[in-house]
């Protein structure tokens, strides 16, 4: 389900900052372990971000599931685009592709040692 | 609402017949598996892609009644 009025909000949300997370909670507290799983991995990149909470929005909450065909949150974009949900940022981060992904795309990422 | 692994990788078989599928259940609850999928339809898809045609395979019930389904998914390796 997803109403113009949603998609054009979540539209000027993802593009409103460079990394946008669509998430259960805050980014100073994550209401689910797998949107706190991402909000670690960004945290420990140093990569800032917008956190959105789904749970605050039926409406988002259901619309971004439809807009991005993806059935879960959290929900990763990076310059508009949909990256992943929690498995694969996980994956895209040990192999070191997230890092290589931000680099590339001139966001600031540096590992802590 | 606990899934049995065997249906899980029922419907992932019917989608992909020639995929080679693991399942663990991490916690023994039968709600929280990690599921590997090595499957030649993944060939050339990215990521995301491969997810979602794990996700269309499991026919609306992931998000649902599995909420809990780590996935990596991969096409061979030829060697």
């Amino acid at each position: 389900m997803l109403d113009d009025a949603t998609k054009e909000r979540i539209e000027q949300d993802i593009a409103s900052e460079d990394v946008v997370l669509y998430m259960k909670g805050t980014p100073v507290f994550p209401q689910c372990g797998f949107s706190a799983a991402v909000v670690g991995v960004l945290t420990h990149l140093g990569v800032p971000f917008r956190g959105i909470n789904v749970l605050d929005d039926m409406a988002v909450r259901e619309g971004i599931k439809a807009f991005s065909d993806w059935p879960t949150i959290p929900q990763l974009y990076v310059k508009g685009e949909f990256v992943g949900g929690c498995d694969i940022v996980r994956e895209m981060y040990e192999t070191g592709e997230l890092t290589e992904m931000f680099q590339t795309r001139g966001i600031d990422a540096r590992p802590e040692a | 609402m606990p899934m049995p692994a065997s249906e899980i990788e029922t419907l992932i078989k019917a989608a992909f017949p020639d995929a080679d599928v693991v399942i663990e259940d991490l916690r023994g609850d039968g709600d929280h598996y990690a599921c590997r999928v090595v499957s030649t339809a993944f060939a050339g898809k990215s990521r995301v892609q491969q997810h979602q045609m794990v996700y269309k395979a499991l026919g609306g019930r992931m998000g649902g009644e599995l909420h809990a389904l780590a996935l990596q998914t991969s096409a061979p390796t030829s060697n």
